[in-house]
């Protein structure tokens, strides 16, 4: 900082800054870029390890026997599912209650904003039955979870079975230190939300559900367990949870713990891990793994009934079996011994977990890339927002000392506080439009045209967010004179610090939706200017839009789970996506929609009111 | 206003005077079958007869009454040699009830009574039954009642109905002092001191800032009428590990020790072994006789353990002494004026549900906790119980196996609602699951200091209106002196669930104020519900059919109430926590953004820079220098 109190060597590197400032920025951008992509390359990366002295020296023997039991208890359950045509309540209180525990149900229903089609859901009713087995001699202040969705169909009925054997096997053994609370979800997400507003008695979403009349004191860790076939070739854990929120990584080291301890095939987003990292092909393996959980994480979305609990300071995470066509099969026994022998090691925990990392990104499940490793690649990204807004200060303040004229100057300023206030609140009223309407205008968009409610709901933001690029015209006449030079500097000025101070509390939160917009909104925030070729620039800006952005993603996503799809399904997945990231909104209060209508779309359209700046 | 709030007080008082007046002698109904006991008996023995309508039962009744009497002569000339000095007597005895849930409760209570004085300043040197070290510190510290228990583990009140003697999970302590004691809390400290060495208890935790001083929840047990709760002090520690090493010094207070006697049984692996175990400790003064001139003193050691069918490990549903304490009986302690086990038969008049062996003929009823009760009873002082093998291993076999929730008319949780580390709320919900009458409860909370109660923010509801609290007496906390203090007097409507809420904030503590293991949260002690719940007998409507009807016209009053004090779940609340595991890394962060960030910008900020002198050269300063040596102003 001795640099910065000397006037002349300040001098110097503001010129150099801004002599050399698209150059700068330009390398900053690739420095950005490349730094992440190095973050799934194996030697760039720290081994994980279990940093949680409970879990960690303890050893537990796994004796779980009854796998086969395990599996006729899933036939019955799913003979008496097919019989009920839902939930079978009281054969799962009867079954539970034979099995020795504390059985409680409750019940909700939810109107959803508009319908869903992807499960054609619209008025959700439904039951939960959970049972608590006491531990000994333990207050009721601490507990554990196990639980498996219901789900319509034949999906998921030897998870159910899973759980009761365990429930059954759990009961009797003594050395439980914590209650175990075995809880079977209707609905998944929507009657886990319901589960744990009731248990927490909060009421983030309006939803209607009755009390829980029965708890086991402050939940210390959940497992949410989906299987849906008798033998399985691998278990994938996933993470995500709402708003990119990820389970303490000792969760994740447990689960990579234990299957190496078992011999269980394990993956993470569907992907095993190689060994071959010095080759092309492994490194290329690792990108996608590590991309997909970017993906993911961005998205805000819960990826299994554990992303809810997340919000509760719950460490939890969903367990999913996987059968493909290989050889090596895994009976329901092994899985069991598995789950038994990690809610052992949970039920040795003496305080939460809390010794590993919160922030975190997976390239395989042995290796991992913490908060200090991925955060320089979005601050490179952000310096450029940076350095451009210093280049543009220098040329503010240096410009009035050039004219020589202080009576012009002042006057120049008072008119660049009113055109930089116009097209902010604007924008913003356009964002706030495009977060309002959609919900709001549904029913009037069914009368007048042929179109569902989800379609109505998702052309009416499509409808929205292109009216809000018509703006810039009607901006400019508000304007109490013709926009000048200063103007638009002032704008591009408070639009970059403000872009960087947006991204940089995104990133804070969810890193993967913060770079992700960065990746598109710094080169649109850096290089726009009303001198550019309005139409190039136009289709550029437009391609860097949040929108176009969410576009790429989708495609992107789908390359990256191999299952590439057509421009016609792709633009229909888009549609789909943008209902279901405003579904996640109302149903569980996912921030990603509010975030990009609201602040983003807004900040993106100040770019594109530059643009168009006269 | 005032006179209003203080009749209010008075009635409170009042109310709970009479509680503690019914309560010890009902107990002394299941306790001691000896004077009042026999009064009852003949009639509970007429109701057994009419309903099995079987000479067997006929023959039943006549044998107990003649054990009876014949008892109490061999205690009476138990008691002739001591008639010297003052009178000491010790009981034991044994309950077993099996439960709803399949589960079986046993309640092991030994009783010393001394007929002597502590107070008057009169010394008592000479101790027979009595423990000497817990004679001493009633006479060093002027206690008048003493109660403290030790459990681990939670009485699930909906599948095991009530405790003979209810305890909070953790230890609880609650003394009431003379009056003549000048200064309480020194005493206080001293004394859970003195306590926590002789029972192997971390009971020295306590201090002022977990120390109540309830107004009307807790009134003394035995005889005097002092009622100024400045001399009551009551203390939770929710989260003491009770084990073997307080059973051990527990065990030694017996005045047969483990060596003899139903105390033979309190083996610990076998103890905490168990779904729930409770040891207490209650010393009180009570009446000599029926005139009551001078006191005598009681100390009651109770034990109560609850085992798990299911965590036995066994296929059949069975039970048996050996089983459940892995020894059998061979005699009672020579100690002891009675020495009994009693079997809670009443849900099995036909031996439906489950098979006792061996089979005994005597049988008692009494009224406990409202219910009118059947129990086997086992007399270990006769040697006819041992039979021929010379030891008695009672068993219970069980026939159907059906476990079901009991809907006990009072029973109360509590929980934490809310997320995140800034606020929250307390809720506590209580159940009046009594069809038709209302009752009243007094809820006592305390809240440690850390949670910040929002006291605006409390509201009871029931049946989805507000609720009134006729009285309410708070305290509010100080930081790091002493706790939140709520009690609250509240009618439960019938058939309803009340609910008490209030919203506090986290604080945040100072860094040393966090305890070892901080993420695991702090501990909340349970509430406590004590009430005069209407009984099951009075609300039984159907009884003229086997009473006669001029008996049965006005309920009983006796037996219209009876006392329940119902404790709730603790709650593991988590405070905002620091990352202890780096504090290098943060104090050097810290360091760094201070010096470096703040202290540059600020001077950057604050300071006006000039341009200074070019250099002057290297020649020119060598000059300088040697000019400076030299004394001349320098170029």
């Amino acid at each position: 900082m001795g640099l910065l109190s000397d006037p002349n060597r300040r001098q110097a590197l503001i010129n150099l800054l801004t002599r050399l400032n698209a150059p700068i920025c330009f390398v900053c951008y690739f420095a950005g870029v490349a730094w992440f992509m190095g973050l799934a390359f194996e030697p760039f990366t720290l081994r994980t390890y279990m940093s949680e002295n409970a879990m960690g020296s303890t050893m537990v023997e796994e004796r779980f026997p009854a796998g086969e039991r395990a599996l006729a208890t899933g036939r019955e359950f799913a003979a008496h599912k097919k019989k009920v045509g839902g939930m079978p309540v009281d054969w799962l209180v009867k079954t539970m209650q034979a099995r020795g525990l504390e059985v409680f149900t409750q019940s909700f229903s939810r109107t959803l904003p508009f319908p869903d089609e992807n499960t054609e859901r619209y008025v959700v009713k439904g039951t939960n039955v959970y049972g608590i087995l006491r531990a000994p001699r333990a207050p009721r202040t601490e507990a554990l979870v196990l639980s498996a969705p219901c789900t319509p169909g034949d999906n998921n009925n030897q998870a159910v079975g899973l759980l009761l054997g365990l429930a059954h096997y759990f009961r009797n053994q003594v050395y439980w230190a914590k209650d175990i609370i075995f809880l079977v979800n209707e609905h998944d997400l929507i009657g886990m939300q319901a589960w744990l507003e009731g248990y927490h008695h909060t009421n983030v979403t309006g939803m209607d559900w009755s009390p829980l009349q029965g708890r086991g004191g402050s939940i210390q860790a959940a497992l949410s367990l989906e299987l849906s076939s008798d033998v399985i070739t691998s278990l994938d854990i996933v993470l995500e949870g709402l708003n990119g929120q990820l389970p303490n990584l000792d969760l994740a080291n447990l689960f990579y713990a234990f299957c190496q301890k078992i011999g269980v095939l394990c993956t993470i987003q569907g992907k095993l891990q190689r060994n071959d990292w010095d080759s092309v092909s492994g490194y290329n393996h690792a990108v996608q793994t590590m991309m997909l959980m970017v993906m993911k994480q961005a998205s805000g979305r819960p990826w299994g009934d554990h992303g809810l609990f997340l919000r509760y300071h719950i460490e939890a995470a969903t367990i999913k079996g996987v059968n493909s066509f290989r050889h090596y099969k895994t009976d329901a026994t092994t899985i069991g011994r598995l789950l038994e022998g990690m809610y052992r090691k949970l039920n040795n925990l003496l305080e939460r977990l809390h010794q590993s990392y919160f922030f975190y990104l997976l390239p395989s499940l042995s290796h991992f890339v913490s908060i200090g490793y991925y955060m320089p690649a979005f601050g490179l990204l952000v310096v450029i927002l940076l350095l451009r807004a210093l280049d543009l200060w220098v040329q503010l303040t240096a410009q009035p000392s050039r004219t020589e004229d202080g009576t012009s100057a002042a006057e120049q300023s008072s008119p660049g506080v009113l055109s930089v206030l116009t097209p902010l609140v604007i924008s913003h009223l356009t964002g706030a439009a495009l977060y309002m309407l959609p919900v709001r205008f549904q029913e009037v968009a069914v009368e007048h045209f042929p179109v569902s409610e989800t379609e109505a709901v998702v052309l009416t933001a499509i409808a929205v967010y292109t009216a809000g690029l018509a703006l810039p015209h009607n901006t400019h006449r508000l304007l109490s004179g013709e926009g000048t030079e200063t103007g638009w500097r002032v704008l591009k000025l408070v639009a970059l610090l403000y872009l960087a101070v947006l991204l940089g509390c995104t990133a804070l939160i969810n890193f993967s939706l913060g770079f992700i917009l960065a990746l598109s909104l710094v080169p649109a925030a850096a290089f726009v200017t009303p001198h550019l070729p309005k139409a190039l620039s136009a289709f550029f800006l437009v391609a860097l839009s949040p929108a176009c952005t969410l576009l790429f993603s989708v495609f992107f996503f789908q390359e990256l789970q191999e299952m590439p799809v057509s421009f016609q399904d792709g633009w229909l997945l888009y549609l789909s996506v943008i209902a279901q990231g405003m579904l996640d909104h109302y149903l569980y209060g996912s921030l990603v929609f509010p975030l990009v209508a609201l602040l983003v779309y807004p900040c993106w359209l100040l770019f594109w009111n530059i643009l168009f700046w006269k | 206003m005032a006179a209003h709030r203080c009749s209010h007080l008075g009635c409170v008082l009042l109310l709970f005077l009479s509680i503690i007046l019914v309560t010890p002698s009902q107990e002394t109904n299941v306790g001691n079958e000896q004077h009042p006991g026999v009064a009852d008996d003949p009639r509970a023995g007429a109701e057994t007869k009419q309903t099995a309508e079987e000479p067997a039962a006929d023959e039943r009744r006549w044998e107990e009454t003649e054990v009876k009497e014949s008892q109490q002569q061999v205690s009476d000339t138990a008691e002739l040699p001591p008639k010297l000095q003052a009178k000491e007597d010790f009981q034991e005895e044994l309950v077993i009830r099996p439960l709803h849930s399949g589960d079986i409760y046993a309640s092991f209570q030994f009783r010393t009574v001394w007929e002597t004085d502590f107070m008057k300043g009169n010394k008592v040197s000479h101790y027979r039954l009595f423990p000497k070290s817990l004679g001493q510190v009633i006479s060093k510290f002027s206690v008048r009642e003493l109660h403290i228990s030790f459990t681990q583990g939670y009485w699930r009140t909906m599948q095991w109905g009530q405790p003979f003697i209810p305890s909070p999970p953790g230890a609880e302590l609650w003394v009431w002092f003379q009056d003549s004691v000048t200064d309480v809390d020194a005493t206080w400290k001293e004394l859970t001191n003195v306590l926590s060495g002789i029972f192997c208890a971390s009971l020295n935790f306590i201090d002022s800032t977990n120390t109540l001083q309830p107004s009307a929840s807790f009134k003394p047990l035995g005889i005097g009428n002092v009622t100024d709760h400045r001399f009551l002090r009551y203390a939770t520690l929710p989260r003491e590990i009770v084990c073997t090493e307080n059973l051990t010094p527990w065990k030694k207070l017996l005045p047969c020790g483990s060596k003899a006697g139903l105390a033979v049984m309190l083996k610990s692996e076998k103890l905490f072994h168990s779904s729930f175990h409770s040891q207490s400790v209650h010393i009180r003064p009570v009446c000599q006789d029926w005139q009551c001139k001078s006191p005598s003193w009681e100390l009651r050691q109770a034990l109560n353990v609850v085992f798990d069918l299911h965590t036995s490990g066994q296929s059949k549903r069975e039970w048996s002494l050996f089983k459940m304490f892995s020894r059998t009986l061979t005699e009672a302690c020579p100690l002891a004026s009675s020495s009994k086990i009693y079997i809670d038969i009443t849900d099995n008049p036909q031996e439906e549900q489950f098979e006792l062996s061996p089979a005994t003929p005597l049988l008692s009823q009494a009224v406990v906790l409202g219910d009118r009760r059947t129990y086997s009873v086992y007399d270990l002082t006769q040697q006819v119980t041992f039979g021929t093998v010379r030891s008695l291993n009672l068993m219970i076999r069980w026939k159907s196996s059906e476990g079901d929730m009991l809907r006990p008319l009072l029973h109360a949780e509590r929980y934490v609602a809310g997320y995140g580390l800034q606020t929250g709320e307390i809720h506590t919900l209580m159940y009046n699951n009594h069809p038709f009458r209302s009752f009243p409860v007094l809820l006592l909370e305390s809240v440690p200091w850390y949670l910040r109660l929002y006291i605006h923010t409390l509201k009871v509801t029931s049946k989805g209106k507000d609720n009134n609290p006729s009285y309410i007496h708070y305290q509010p906390s100080k930081d790091r002196e002493r706790p939140h203090l709520l009690e609250m007097l509240l009618q439960l409507p019938p058939h309803s669930v009340t609910e008490v809420t209030v919203q506090f904030e986290r604080a945040l503590l100072k860094w040393t104020e966090y305890t070892p293991d901080p993420n695991h949260g702090f501990y909340v002690g349970s509430s406590v519900i004590s009430s005069l719940v209407p009984s099951t007998v009075a609300m039984d409507t159907n009884i003229t059919m086997e009473q006669p009807l001029f008996s049965s016209f006005f309920p009983c009053k006796e037996e219209s109430s009876y006392f329940v004090r119902v404790y709730t779940e603790p709650l593991l609340v988590n405070l905002p926590t620091p990352d202890f595991s780096m504090p290098y890394n943060v104090i050097c962060l810290t360091c760094t953004v201070v010096a470096v960030g703040y202290g540059s910008l600020y001077n950057l900020l604050t300071r006006s820079f000039q341009i200074e002198e070019p250099n002057p050269g290297l020649a020119k300063r060598l000059a300088n220098i040697i000019r400076r040596m030299r004394g001349v102003p320098p170029l």
